[in-house]
């Protein structure tokens, strides 16, 4: 059998020799709020918007590179391929905002 | 200008000082119930005669928006009372608002074109100011059951959503 600091140290080399795999940053919406209202994320990363509310509701971009339309108990994603900072809304509710910070990969 | 002076006699004689809230007397849950449903049909109609009368693509898509979530939070209210078993409950403060949404209405409709849009906007925005001001100061603090109470602070949110909304579709009119 191996040992625990042995395994622990393979595991560690798997980890760093894995490339950054792209990921699903889930966002819930839920009584008009983001949850988390602020997320950070990597480039080539998508973002998936949960709307667990009984209203439709938008995810739509404050410098317009996207507007999406989330119905009620649907998703709807977006994929990240630029770094930045991303403020968000909902336009149909303004007071629900959110952030997303994309960094490199 | 007309509408405000509309706007402010809406926000100083509406549900504040309705009947009901003058008298202090705390409504129960079949009146809150009674009076959220009737201001949400208030909404309801005033989207209606919009999309029957506005040309504006921003008026109407404001619209649609109060048609969709002002129905979807009526059915939900529905439901809510069905499931609790309580008959909602007509009195003076729902009596009030749906005298006061009449003379709007009939004002409304005699407004054309950037008129009308202005003024519905702008009633948009003054009637979703005192429906949740209704909501804050009077009926979420009133609501016994915890599932109203509940629905109840979900409809702030979305009625202060809607005051916004209203706000910049009234500010990209002028």
């Amino acid at each position: 059998m191996w040992s625990k600091p042995l395994l622990s140290a393979c595991l560690a080399i798997v980890a760093a020799a894995t490339p950054a795999a792209a990921a699903t940053v889930r966002i819930t919406v839920t009584k008009l709020t983001f949850e988390p209202a602020q997320v950070t994320a990597h480039v080539g990363d998508t973002i998936e918007w949960v709307n667990a509310d009984f209203l439709a509701h938008s995810a739509t971009d404050r410098k317009k590179q996207w507007d999406l339309f989330i119905a009620p108990s649907k998703k709807a994603q977006v994929a990240l391929k630029q770094s930045g900072e991303i403020d968000y809304y909902c336009r149909f509710h303004p007071n629900m905002v959110g952030h997303i910070s994309v960094v490199a990969p | 200008m007309h509408w405000k002076s509309i706007a402010m006699a809406l926000l100083a004689c509406g549900l504040g000082c309705a009947p009901a809230a003058a008298q202090g007397a705390k409504p129960n849950d079949a009146q809150i119930a009674h009076i959220a449903y009737t201001a949400g049909q208030i909404d309801i109609d005033a989207a209606q005669l919009a999309l029957k009368k506005s040309k504006s693509k921003e008026v109407r898509a404001f619209a649609e928006d109060m048609l969709r979530d002002h129905k979807a939070v009526n059915e939900k209210a529905l439901a809510l009372v069905k499931k609790l078993k309580v008959t909602p409950q007509d009195n003076d403060t729902s009596k009030s608002l749906v005298k006061q949404a009449k003379d709007k209405q009939a004002e409304l409709q005699k407004l054309d074109g950037a008129a009308f849009d202005k003024a519905y906007t702008a009633n948009e925005v003054a009637f979703h100011k005192t429906v949740n001001g209704a909501l804050e100061s009077t009926l979420i603090p009133s609501a016994a059951n915890a599932e109203l109470k509940d629905l109840l602070g979900t409809g702030l949110k979305i009625f202060e959503g809607h005051q916004q909304h209203a706000e910049h579709v009234l500010a990209d009119l002028k």
